[in-house]
């Protein structure tokens, strides 16, 4: 195992050459942008195999990825923002097709106005594709979630596309220690793709029939189930990854939750910055949840963990318009419905745009709740 | 409506022959009916309407290329009239995934074929409409034909989008009367001239160009195997009849599709790394108005418009039949 100090950028390059891919079709867009230029790099440099298609755009990205996959490639896309949005229609297909593509997410802000920074928007805003959705807080656990992603997605009896998604900037243009795990030991973990269905002149297939009302609803039934059951592939996945590396990951991170009444809850790189304020705070009453799979969301052991808990906090880079809270906030709502003793609940949108979120915003978020604050509220609204 | 085509002198056809139609023998390909291949890769039983001319090209089209084929699809009426789940009429492997991305799913399944070793056994045919292609689909089409993917690109222009009730598209014809081009007291149908996309997608530099139209089906099966066999990427321009969209009976399908080679509205040819050449000259030309008038979508043009047509037509006909 070697170190590296790399950007979150490299990082997925990397994991995505661990994987020895089959066929990568990408587009530049800030910032994302590394992702390609690093796996173009190896594509010209024979470090990697794969096919690089240099697509005109996002929406021919998924599309090359959808054939690609569906005859039987390992494939894998990186985008951000307007990216995915212009994707978004294959997005369903994609899933719907029920073909193991891996895409990383550069999360950054949706215009308009225009705005290349960090936020969760663009992913958020796809929860409902049927893709499972890992948020990262490392450039390491990008380079992980990468490979574990690849050996959920194709399990047969998985066979749902995966979305990692890491921090624009804080973690694509950051330099962090990581640790590049060795070739055999990813060949190990990490068998070569083997297809359930794909197109092959002997035994044809038709993909992508329609399918009239009397069939259509329990396409989506399947994906729902399928979905499912990926609950215990992503903690079988990230338990055996960790055998192999140390490293072991599941749908949730808990941080001094033991004797926490006061929970915070987020994804992404800002959990860092909460750990930071929860050291520095160092109150044994005040936790941290950090949801790593928002889809699928794991409802129960959200309920399991904050049963007993006197406060939660959402704090979110995403805003649900005309709703008024973020995705996460209703989620975390949802899960706790119908408890016997609710905790009180408060929801903050914050780090829209790249707006930084500090240890003191993350502390201050504290303070409310500790007063009482229910309900939704900004951080760092001028 | 000038073919941005360069036909030298020594390459036009001067056979006249009116046997490709007949469906026995193309002089200029020498290609005979009985050199088509019998067996059916796109199956019966599927939804198209009687007389429908877009299913016949895609029939003839596997038969050239065969069953070591993996096909592409934009959604339309192809797409539609073949796939209703759990049934299909496609006897090789088929995806269709959206509307505007035919050609970039083909580049994927060729950079995958590649990848796994395989792309020398299996040829990759992208099907799309004319709006899947000339429209929604014309970036997709760009970026895959200029990235030099060994594909087939193939659309089937039945001049509208047919598939959501008979629109205008990009390729429909000067005058036609459509759902979103309607004729009415100040509009003449649809107001723009055809857009000429052989000729932009011959500006790509693309090694084989071709225009086919089902009425002539050994000129068109003869064009799908040169352009499958031709590396790199090939585009085929397949006029196709489409009875509800045009307002015609399903028996005359085809006799109103040769009528518009006949008349001059549409001109059947190759470009060849750079050389174009005509591959069927009508014996006599026939004035447009005999296909017009044949048409609803065109029954309401008066004289004046049809002279206008019919010039345009002259001029074209002029700089590519006569010396
Ligand atoms: C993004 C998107 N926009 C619009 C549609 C609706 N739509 C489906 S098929 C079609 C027209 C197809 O026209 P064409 O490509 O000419 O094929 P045809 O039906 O005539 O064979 C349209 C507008 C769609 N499916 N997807
Ligand atoms: S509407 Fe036209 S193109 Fe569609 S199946 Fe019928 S005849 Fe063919
Ligand atoms: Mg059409």
């Amino acid at each position: 195992m070697a170190t590296d100090v790399i950007h979150g950028s490299k990082a997925v390059a990397e994991a995505v050459k661990l994987c020895d891919v089959d066929v990568i079709a990408a587009y530049p867009i800030t910032p994302q942008t590394r992702i390609s230029e690093s796996l173009a790099k190896f594509a010209a440099t024979g470090a990697i195999r794969a096919e690089y298609i240099k697509v005109e755009s996002e929406h021919s990205a998924m599309s090359a990825c959808i054939g690609a996959s569906a005859t039987g490639a390992r494939t894998f896309t990186a985008t951000s923002s307007q990216g995915l949005a212009y994707m978004f229609e294959l997005l369903f297909v994609a899933s719907g097709m029920r073909l193991p593509i891996v895409m990383a997410n550069a999360n950054r802000a949706l215009s308009a106005p225009l705005n290349i920074w960090n936020d969760q928007q663009d992913s958020v805003s796809a929860r409902d594709c049927g893709w499972i959705q890992i948020y990262v807080e490392t450039n390491q656990e990008a380079l992980d979630s990468v490979i574990q992603a690849y050996r959920i997605s194709e399990n047969h009896e998985i066979l749902i596309p995966s979305m990692v998604c890491l921090d624009g900037y804080v973690l694509t243009h950051t330099m962090e220690p990581v640790d590049i795990p060795e070739q055999d030991l990813i060949e190990k973990y990490l068998p070569p793709f083997k297809p359930a269905l794909s197109l092959d002149p002997d035994s044809p297939i038709t993909l992508g029939a329609f399918a009239n009302p009397s069939t259509y609803m329990e396409f989506r039934y399947e994906q729902q189930k399928a979905i499912e059951r990926s609950f215990k592939a992503i903690e079988a996945a990230g338990k055996e990854y960790g055998k192999l590396t140390g490293r072991e990951y599941g749908l949730l991170e808990e941080y001094n939750l033991d004797d926490a009444e006061i929970v915070l809850i987020t994804m992404g790189s800002l959990a860092g910055t909460v750990k930071e304020t929860l050291a520095s705070l160092n109150d044994r009453r005040i936790g941290l949840l950090r949801v790593r799979a928002f889809r699928p969301f794991p409802k129960d052991d959200v309920r399991r963990l904050l049963k007993d808990v006197d406060k939660v906090a959402v704090i979110e880079k995403d805003i649900s318009v005309g709703l008024g809270e973020g995705a996460l906030f209703s989620e975390i709502k949802s899960s706790l419905y119908g408890l016997d003793s609710q905790p009180s609940m408060a929801g903050f949108i914050a780090g829209l745009g790249g707006r930084d979120v500090t240890p003191e915003d993350i502390a201050g978020v504290v303070k409310k709740v500790e007063k009482g604050f229910e309900g939704t509220g900004w951080v760092g609204l001028k | 409506m000038k073919v941005a085509v360069d036909v030298p002198s020594y390459v036009k056809c001067r056979q006249s022959c009116r046997a490709s139609m007949s469906a026995v023998r193309c002089w200029r390909f020498k290609r005979n009916v009985k050199d088509v291949s019998e067996e059916e890769l796109f199956a019966p039983g599927h939804r198209g309407c009687a007389g429908c001319g877009c299913t016949v090209a895609m029939r003839l089209a596997l038969k050239a290329s065969g069953k070591n084929t993996i096909a592409t699809h934009a959604t339309g009426c192809m797409e539609v009239v073949s796939s209703p789940y759990p049934e299909t009429a496609w006897r090789i492997p088929w995806i269709h995934v959206a509307f505007e991305n035919s050609a970039a799913v083909a580049s994927g399944v060729e950079a995958a074929l590649k990848a796994l070793g395989k792309k020398d056994k299996v040829n990759v045919i992208a099907f799309g409409g004319d709006g899947g292609t000339v429209d929604i689909g014309f970036q997709a089409l760009s970026g895959a034909m200029e990235r030099g993917h060994d594909l087939t690109y193939i659309c089937y222009d039945n001049e509208a989008y047919m598939n959501t009730g008979v629109q205008r598209s990009g390729s429909t014809p000067f005058g036609a009367a459509t759902t979103t081009s309607p004729v009415g007291a100040v509009s003449l149908g649809n107001d723009r001239p055809k857009k000429d996309l052989p000729a932009i997608v011959a500006a790509h530099g693309v090694g084989y160009v071709a225009t086919a139209s089902v009425a002539f089906p050994l000129d068109y099966y003869e064009k799908v195997k040169r352009a499958i066999a031709h590396k790199g990427p090939s585009y085929i321009h397949v006029h196709s009849s489409c009875p509800p969209g045009w307002g015609i009976p399903s028996e005359k399908s085809i006799e109103i599709l040769r009528l518009a080679v006949d008349t001059g509205m549409w001109v059947l040819y190759e470009i060849v790394d750079g050389k174009g050449r005509i591959t069927y000259k009508p014996a006599t030309k026939h004035p447009v108005e005999e296909y017009l008038k044949v048409q609803k979508r065109f029954r309401h043009l008066d004289d004046e418009t049809i002279a206008k047509i019919q010039e345009s037509i002259d001029k074209r006909w002029s700089e590519l039949f006569e010396d």
